[in-house]
C-alpha cells in the first residue's frame, strides 16, 4: 500500500528533516508515527499529500512513485487518501453535510448524490442528526467527527491523522481512536501522528517513532522507554 | 434490491471516473453551472464591494461605450457631408428674382445636375436674420445686400474634386452667375481632424478596457484571498485547478457582464440628453440627423465583449495567483 524506501526530506537552509526513512504499511494496516515536536512527523505526512516533495529516495502509494509525481496528477492522488487535522479544517460558512461531501463535489459527483454518501458518512460519525448545522455550533470532537466523516466520504484507500486528538480529552479522543479502528478493520489503511503516549499505549498496532528525522519502527511492548528516550 | 444494486453499481463508476484525469460531459456541465450559481451568490452576498467594483468598471465602460457611439455618429454625418456636395450660385444682383428662377429651371437640363434649389433675396435675408443674430442691424441696412443663391445638387456623375471643379468653371462662365463656389475645402480639413480624434478615441478606448482587465483582476485577487482556506481545504481535498478557477471565472464574468449591462444604460442616456440639442444644431445646417444609438448587434457585442474582458481579467489573475496558494 505505502512504502518509503531510504527517503530524505531535506529543507533549503537546514538540516534534514527527514533522513533515510524507511517503512511498509499494509492495505489495513493501522500505524501511529510519534516522536517529539519536531521530530519529522508532519513532515512525513505532507510527502505523502504531496504538500512537500522528497529530496532523495522513493515513495510509493499504490503503485505511484509519489517524489517524482507531476503536479497536475497531485489532485487525482489526494483523491484517494482522507487527510484528518488537528484544527479540523471545516469550512465555516457550510453545513456539515456540504463539508462532509466537498470530496466528492470537487471530483465531479452530483450533489444529489454525493449527499447520499455524506449522510451515510455522517452516520459511521455518529453524527447523522447534525447534518444542517454549522461547524461552529458543535463541539470540538463532533466538528473532529465531521472532518473524519469528510475524510472516508470518497472511501480512500488511506487515512492520513496529523494530531487528531491535539485539540480534544482523553475520553474523546479514544472515541476517535475506536472510529479510526473501525475504518482499518474494513480495509482501510491508516497512519496517525500523535505524540499522545497514553492512547498509543492502549492500542496494539504498530509504533513508528521519529527522533531528529530518524526512524526506528517499534511494537507497542517496548513502547514507554523508547518514547522517554526520544522525549 | 436490484434497483439498489444499479445504483451502486453507478456510484462506484462515478466514483472510478473521478480518479481519472477526465470528467464525463454531465459532470463537467454540472461544474459548469455549480460554479456560475456560486460565483453569483457570492457576488451578491458582498454586495457593497461588488456594487462599488460595477460601478467603477461601469463609468470606463461607459466611457469606452460613448467614445465608440460619438464616433459612429460623426463618421455618419461626414458621409451626410459628402453626400451633400453642392455648388453655390451666387447671381448677378440686377436679375430679377422671376428671371433667376426661369435661370434655375434651366440649369436642370445639365446631365450632371441632380436638382436645384432657389433661395431669394428675400428669402436669404430672412433667414439671416433668424440665425445669424444680426438682425437688428440687418433691420438698418436701407436695401438688402444679399444676393439670390441658386445651390445646385450635382448627381452621381460628379465623383471626384476634379469633376466639381469642372462644373464649377462651366456655371462661372454664365453671364447670370456672378460668383459659382463649392465649399469642400471645410470638410476636408474636418476630415483630417476627426481622423486624429478617431485615433485618439481608439487609444483611450483601450487604455479604458486595459483599466476594466485590471479592475477586474483585482477585484477577483482580492476575493481569492478572501477565500484562501476554502482554496487551500479544496485542495487538500483533491480539488484540481480547473475546479478552483471556474467560479472565480464565472466571477469576473458577472462582475463585467452586469457592469456592461449598466454602461449600456449610461451611454444610451448619455446620447438621449444631447440628441435633441444635436437636431437642432443639424437643423441649422440645414440637414437633418439623428443621432446613431448603438444597434442591438452593437449592443450584444458591447456587453459580451465586457463580460469576456472580465472573464480574461479573472483568468489571468487566478492563474498566477493559484500557483502561489499552496496547502503548508
Amino acid at each position: 500500500m505505502l512504502t518509503f524506501d531510504r527517503v530524505f526530506k531535506r529543507y533549503i537552509d537546514s538540516s534534514d528533516a527527514l533522513s533515510d526513512v524507511s517503512f511498509h504499511l499494509d492495505k489495513g494496516e493501522m500505524a501511529f508515527l510519534t516522536g517529539h515536536s519536531g521530530a519529522g512527523k508532519s513532515t512525513l505526512l505532507k510527502l505523502i499529500a504531496i504538500i512537500e516533495r522528497c529530496s532523495r529516495g522513493q515513495l510509493i502509494l499504490d503503485g505511484q512513485n509519489l517524489c517524482h509525481l507531476h503536479e497536475r496528477d497531485v489532485a487525482y492522488l489526494r483523491r484517494k487518501l482522507g487527510l484528518i487535522f488537528q484544527d479540523y479544517k471545516l469550512l465555516l460558512d457550510r453545513t456539515v453535510l456540504d463539508n462532509v461531501i466537498l470530496p466528492l463535489i470537487v471530483s465531479g459527483m452530483s450533489h444529489h448524490d454525493a449527499a447520499r454518501r455524506g449522510r451515510a458518512a455522517l452516520d459511521k460519525v455518529g453524527l447523522s442528526l447534525k447534518e444542517k448545522k454549522y461547524p461552529l455550533t458543535l463541539s470540538g470532537g463532533e466538528q473532529q467527527r465531521v472532518g473524519i466523516a469528510r475524510a472516508v466520504v470518497n472511501k480512500p484507500a488511506l487515512i492520513l491523522a496529523d494530531e487528531p486528538t491535539g485539540n480534544l480529552d482523553p475520553e474523546l479522543s479514544a472515541e476517535i481512536m475506536t472510529l479510526f479502528e473501525q475504518f482499518q478493520q474494513v480495509g482501510v489503511s491508516v497512519l496517525i501522528a500523535t505524540h499522545d503516549i497514553e492512547l498509543i499505549s492502549k492500542l496494539n498496532h504498530k509504533v513508528l517513532v521519529l527522533n531528529q528525522g530518524h526512524l526506528t519502527i517499534k511494537n507497542e511492548v517496548i513502547l514507554e522507554e523508547t518514547i522517554g528516550e526520544t522525549a | 434490491m436490484k434497483r439498489k444494486a444499479t445504483r451502486h453499481k453507478k456510484l462506484k463508476q462515478e466514483l472510478k471516473a473521478t480518479t481519472h484525469n477526465s470528467l464525463s460531459l454531465a459532470a463537467t456541465l454540472r461544474m459548469h453551472g455549480d460554479a456560475l450559481g456560486i460565483s453569483l451568490l457570492r457576488l451578491l452576498r458582498t454586495p457593497f464591494s461588488s456594487f462599488m467594483a460595477i460601478i467603477v468598471m461601469a463609468i470606463a465602460l461607459s466611457l469606452a461605450g460613448s467614445f465608440y457611439t460619438l464616433m459612429s455618429n460623426t463618421q455618419q454625418l461626414m458621409q451626410g457631408l459628402q453626400a451633400g456636395k453642392q455648388v453655390s450660385l451666387f447671381l448677378d444682383e440686377q436679375l430679377s428674382d422671376e428671371a433667376a428662377e426661369d435661370f434655375a429651371r434651366t440649369l436642370l437640363d445639365n446631365h450632371k445636375v441632380e436638382r436645384v434649389s432657389f433661395i431669394s433675396k428675400e428669402h436669404a435675408l430672412a433667414e439671416f436674420q433668424q440665425y445669424s443674430g444680426f438682425g437688428d442691424a440687418l433691420n438698418a441696412l436701407e436695401s438688402n445686400p444679399l444676393p439670390a443663391v441658386i445651390q445646385v445638387f450635382p448627381n452621381n456623375i460628379v465623383q471626384n474634386e476634379a469633376d466639381l471643379n469642372g462644373l464649377i468653371a462651366e456655371f462661372q462662365l454664365m453671364p447670370e452667375v456672378d460668383f459659382a463656389q463649392v465649399d469642400m475645402n471645410w470638410v476636408a480639413r474636418l476630415q483630417g481632424i476627426i481622423a486624429i480624434i478617431d485615433r485618439f478615441v481608439i487609444i483611450i478606448a483601450l487604455l479604458l478596457a486595459f483599466a476594466v482587465l485590471l479592475i477586474t483582476a483585482n477585484t477577483i485577487r482580492a476575493e481569492l484571498q478572501m477565500r484562501s482556506e476554502e482554496v487551500i481545504v479544496q485542495k487538500l481535498v483533491g480539488a484540481t485547478d480547473r475546479f478552483i478557477r471556474l467560479p472565480f471565472l464565472y466571477s469576473g464574468f458577472w462582475f463585467c457582464f452586469i457592469s456592461g449591462i449598466l454602461a449600456w444604460f449610461i451611454v444610451s442616456l448619455m446620447l438621449l440628453m444631447i440628441s435633441e440639442p444635436i437636431e437642432s444644431l443639424s437643423f441649422l445646417y440645414q440637414s437633418h440627423f439623428e443621432i446613431h444609438f448603438m444597434s442591438l448587434f452593437e449592443s450584444l457585442i458591447f456587453v459580451l465583449g465586457s463580460a469576456l474582458l472580465g472573464t480574461l481579467g479573472a483568468f489571468i489573475v487566478i492563474n498566477y495567483q493559484l500557483r502561489l496558494l499552496k496547502p503548508e
